[in-house]
């Protein structure tokens, strides 16, 4: 009789013993599941990081630029902008909620709208550190083992190709799609050719070839006049401006696929949330959720939104802290 | 669904009086150890370059500083301190034990990899 009572309501349904709805715990195993992706390329990347421990990259003179300001070297500065404007969008939605806890349509989506405004800066700016990155700044030569090689005055600063090379006449066909392999389209090539870049650095006494090695201060190793010149020539096998998926006038071109891959998921991760977060706004906006008597939509869209937030939190201090 | 929430952080140490002024307290504290990692990164101080248990003192303290970070995240804005233990063990411990698991294995074998090519039995300086 009473057991048959208990057992009916506990094997029947009806039993929530975490308390939540079944959509918002959905979406919490769904965060956890996306939080092991997002930590498996962050793991990779730290593999390949100790793979290459004393040639890594060191970000602080990779991500120095910040918009409208040209030529000026400030590291940090932006993508701690950045990190800012996904914080306070985060603080807008969760603002949202809490209106939504209170059923105050008015308020809700006026942070809702503020949340998405945050998200497309966000992306925007995203947009601009990758096209920053893919045009790269002062060029390199890459050697026939892959390592690449900069250029440093006799002080250390960088010096780019454009600034002691010169580029000779060339003429040359360009392959075109109607007189050559017609699925096959010829690619840019850099500025110049390695023997422009051999001739600059003879012709130039105070300019220096800098190696991707750290030295035990983490700076990168600059060889002697001698050395630079009979390496370049020795090694030297292609010029390099910017990034790609193939090379990489930073150092490892693993560290730009890294870079493109694990920011390239995220940006798709926050652009994915902006869209949901524009399809709940405008729920919202028509009543939807009024209607319901309860704004949960816009709790599990936010627990989305802030795992966004909580992932760049880790890219940030792995990518360009670390 | 609960509505009602905790409203304090550090353990009772800052009591607010709505959830609202939760939200802007914890936008503070987060904001506050993001300009100290700003800061950390852009100065990077000599006494902090000494190395502990094979990384740098600096990088450790990023790390744990984004691990605050994320805690915060996840436990107010996220509220998963309103939520019921059952939950928040389910997802935090499994998260928690696979990632440090993952990231143990692939450190190791990449200080492996490095070590095989640093004795030089691979060249790559070429």
């Amino acid at each position: 009789m009473s057991t048959a009572v208990a057992e009916g309501k506990t094997w029947i349904g009806g039993n929530e013993p975490l308390k939540a709805s079944y959509g918002k715990m959905m979406m919490w195993f769904f965060i956890l599941s996306d939080a092991l992706t997002f930590s498996g390329f962050l793991a990779a990347y730290g593999f390949s990081r100790f793979k290459f421990i004393d040639a890594w990259p060191i970000a602080d003179e990779v991500f120095t630029h910040v918009p409208f300001l040209h030529g000026q070297e400030l590291p940090m500065i932006y993508v701690a902008f950045m990190t800012f404007i996904l914080i306070m969008s985060s603080v807008t939605m969760v603002l949202a909620v809490d209106a939504g806890h209170h059923l105050n349509k008015a308020k809700v989506t006026i942070y809702m709208f503020l949340t998405i405004i945050g998200g497309l800066i966000f992306v925007g700016s995203q947009a601009w550190e990758w096209a920053t990155f893919i045009k790269g700044d002062f060029g390199a030569v890459q050697t026939k083992g892959g390592n690449i090689l900069q250029f440093v005055d006799t002080e250390g600063h960088r010096v780019a190709l454009s600034d002691f090379v010169v580029a000779g006449h060339r003429d040359r066909t360009e392959h075109e799609r109607k007189n050559g392999l017609w699925f096959v389209n010829e690619g840019t090539l850099p500025t110049y050719t390695v023997e422009e870049v051999i001739h600059g650095l003879e012709s130039h006494d105070n300019i220096l070839v800098r190696t991707q090695l750290l030295t035990e201060e983490g700076e990168k190793t600059v060889l002697s006049r001698a050395e630079s010149l009979e390496v370049l020539k020795a090694n030297g096998k292609a010029v390099v401006e910017g990034a790609n998926l193939h090379v990489n006038e930073y150092g490892s071109p693993l560290f730009a696929d890294f870079f493109f891959f694990i920011t390239g998921f995220h940006g798709f991760h926050v652009f994915s949330g902006v869209v949901i977060n524009i399809i709940i706004f405008f729920n919202v906006v028509i009543g939807t959720y009024e209607r319901r008597k309860s704004y949960e939509m816009v709790e599990k869209v936010g627990l989305y939104w802030h795992f966004v937030d909580l992932v760049w939190v880790f890219v940030f201090t792995f990518f360009y802290l670390v | 669904m609960a509505h009602e929430h905790k409203l304090e952080i550090f353990r009772g140490l800052w009591k607010f009086k709505s959830n609202k002024q939760k939200i802007w307290g914890v936008l503070a504290f987060l904001s506050f150890i993001t300009a100290i990692e700003v800061v950390l990164g852009i100065y990077k101080p000599e006494g902090l370059m000494a190395k502990f248990l094979g990384m740098k003192l600096l990088n450790w303290i990023f790390i744990i500083l984004t691990i605050v970070k994320a805690y915060y995240i996840a436990w107010d804005f996220m509220h998963l301190r309103d939520e019921t233990k059952g939950l928040r063990r389910a997802v935090v411990w499994t998260g928690v034990f696979l990632i440090l698991y993952l990231v143990f294995i692939l450190l190791q074998e990449g200080g492996y990899v490095f070590r095989v090519y640093d004795e030089g039995f691979i060249k790559r300086d070429f």
